[in-house]
């Protein structure tokens, strides 16, 4: 039993920052990287049904994206993934989720996992789209935003919840094996012991390229291009200033005056 | 003459209110002489034709389905053969839980242009351009889908006005066409039982966030909002950790502040998410450790501080 769990390395942006010179993106200087937050709920969720099925199950970590990403990848496997797998292709420096998911098709078909995970949106971009892209490349069952999943390995379909506006949630079943993109709260992350830090240096991470699973540059065509990038105005809040005390007095006020009492 | 498609979305035969808000968004780049079609996938899509005759459709498509349960499936083939027999310029879309589920895979499948949770689209030079925001909110991107004869596009929730006024579209009826579904509806879980919580009520919200940082200091924010007449409200993060019931939760996933006039928000930093529930709202006063924290770029007041200093303070007021 195997399951794949698809990760993003996201970039968080300073609060100050500066354009790239083609006006395409930010400077790379003003980015911290870090793996997505939705990512550990996608991991975890992967680590528990296989944690729960003994010895004979594998949880794989597939990325795409540069050396940088590798940090990502090794966060996951230190939570106790056995191992990795990084993509990466100069030609795909402007692949969009559509682009990625091409790429993620050609892994899936390589691993033959029994399940996919992916994290329900990523914080930097909130495409919320690699998961069922990937999904209706490989014409599998798939659910956004599971918020709840019973699975066990061997079953034929499992149970989910779609976790729906406004609090709603749908219970389906769904046949597998499927591709399901994870919402937060779904679980309790893990966070990677000390030991689980060290071993994943040790866990082995086939690093491929383009040509290694059978695709162009051409094939992984994004499905948009930036035009053009730049920061929204703002609108910036009137700062009430002074002591704590005062500060509170002026908030009281404001309260007053607005509720007309 | 171009064709705009707008697929609309419906809940156990309801239809989704935001179905409205993508026609407005795609009757922004619909010219003099493109045609706009609405497709609605329902057990009885007839009864639902009417609320889609708005001002701005000329057709509205109906498939019927064997029942109103959502089928990705389903959907995804409707659309597939719709753009394959029209070759519409534009597919769009309200960005919904559903529309996650199927958009992306329709978009591969077809090979078209994409872009998912699109604020505002426009023609330059005769180009599609789709203006979307990234890293959290940070900066807008503008972009282009060249060589795409079709792009398929999902509409941000709570930004377009719901198109309004009265059509006489022309009603086409499409068989639904046959496809394999995977996933089976088994039943609906309701929100937890609210207690008489009403945030979409409430014209006074004072709401938690993050900052609260432990279950033992909610007791104290519940006392005072009680004191202020306020509803307390809070941010994912608070509900996720079961301090505070979902029913509390302002934001995407939680309730939308429809009809709040003051909005305090208190260690809350304003994820896209949370201010997608109270963005809108005239009175907004954040209070927050962090003076770069987003939710002070939407406040009309802020107070860069210690939210448990400022809430003690507060009591003495009330």
């Amino acid at each position: 039993m195997k399951i794949l769990v698809a990760v993003k390395q996201v970039s968080v942006l300073d609060d100050e920052f500066e354009m790239r010179e083609d006006g395409r993106d930010v400077d790379e200087d003003f980015f911290e990287k870090d793996l997505n937050e939705f990512d550990h709920f996608a991991v975890e969720e992967a680590l528990l049904i296989a944690e729960a099925a003994g010895d004979e199950a594998e949880v794989v970590i597939v990325t795409v994206g540069d050396e940088d990403a590798d940090d990502a990848l090794r966060t996951a496997l230190a939570k106790g993934a056995e191992r990795g797998i990084r993509v990466w292709d100069d030609s795909l420096v402007d692949a969009d989720s559509i682009a990625i998911a091409r790429v993620l098709a050609k892994v899936v078909e390589r691993e033959n996992p029994d399940m996919v995970f992916t994290g329900a949106q990523s914080v930097d971009f909130g495409h919320a789209a690699t998961g069922m892209a990937l999904a209706g490349l490989l014409g599998w069952p798939h659910a956004a935003v599971v918020s709840k999943l019973e699975f066990k390995p061997g079953n034929e379909r499992a149970t989910i919840h779609r976790e729906l506006e406004g609090g709603l949630e749908e219970i389906m079943s769904v046949a597998c094996p499927a591709v399901l993109s994870i919402q937060l709260g779904i679980n309790q992350p893990r966070y990677a012991s000390l030991r689980g830090i060290r071993q994943a240096r040790q866990k082995p991470v086939d690093e491929l390229d383009l040509s290694d699973l059978g695709l162009t540059a051409e094939a992984v065509k994004a499905a948009s291009r930036v035009r053009r990038m730049y920061a929204p105005e703002k609108g910036q809040a009137e700062i009430i200033e002074g002591s704590v005390a005062e500060q509170a007095a002026r908030l009281a006020e404001i309260v007053k005056e607005l509720r007309g009492a | 003459m171009a064709e705009i498609i707008v697929v609309a979305g419906q809940r156990d035969g309801v239809l989704h209110p935001a179905t409205l808000e993508a026609v407005s968004a795609a009757k922004t780049v619909k010219g003099e002489g493109d045609s706009l079609a609405a497709v609605i996938v329902s057990a009885d899509p007839d009864s639902l034709a009417g609320s889609l005759s708005v001002e701005g459709v000329d057709e509205v498509i109906t498939v019927t389905a064997g029942s109103n349960d959502f089928q990705p499936e389903v959907v995804e083939a409707v659309v597939i053969a719709l753009a394959q027999a029209r070759k519409p310029s534009l597919i769009a879309t309200a960005h919904s839980v559903d529309a996650w589920s199927f958009a992306p895979s329709v978009a591969v499948t077809l090979g078209s242009g994409f872009a998912s949770d699109v604020l505002a689209l426009k023609s330059e030079g005769g180009d599609l351009i789709a203006t979307r925001a990234g890293y959290a909110e940070k900066v807008l991107v503008d972009l282009e889908f060249p060589g795409r004869e079709t792009t398929l596009v999902t509409i941000r929730t709570n930004v377009f006005e719901p198109a309004g006024g009265t059509s006489e579209p022309k009603m086409t009826t499409m068989d639904a066409p046959a496809c394999e579904t995977s996933l089976n509806h088994v039943g609906w879980k309701e929100p937890a039982d609210a207690g008489g919580i009403d945030i979409p009520g409430s014209d006074f919200i004072l709401s938690i966030g993050r900052g609260v940082n432990d279950e033992s200091n909610v007791e104290q924010f519940l006392e005072l909002a009680d004191e202020m007449g306020a509803t307390l409200g809070c941010s994912r993060p608070v509900a996720d950790n079961g301090w505070l019931p979902k029913a509390r939760q302002v934001g995407q996933s939680g309730q939308l502040a429809a009809n709040c006039r003051l909005y305090i928000a208190m260690g809350i930093s304003g994820s896209v998410q949370h201010q997608w529930g109270m963005k809108h709202i005239e009175n907004i006063v954040a209070v927050n450790t962090d003076p770069e924290a987003s939710i002070f770029s939407i406040a009309r007041y802020g107070i860069v501080g210690d939210m448990f200093e400022i809430a003690e303070e507060l009591e003495n007021h009330f």
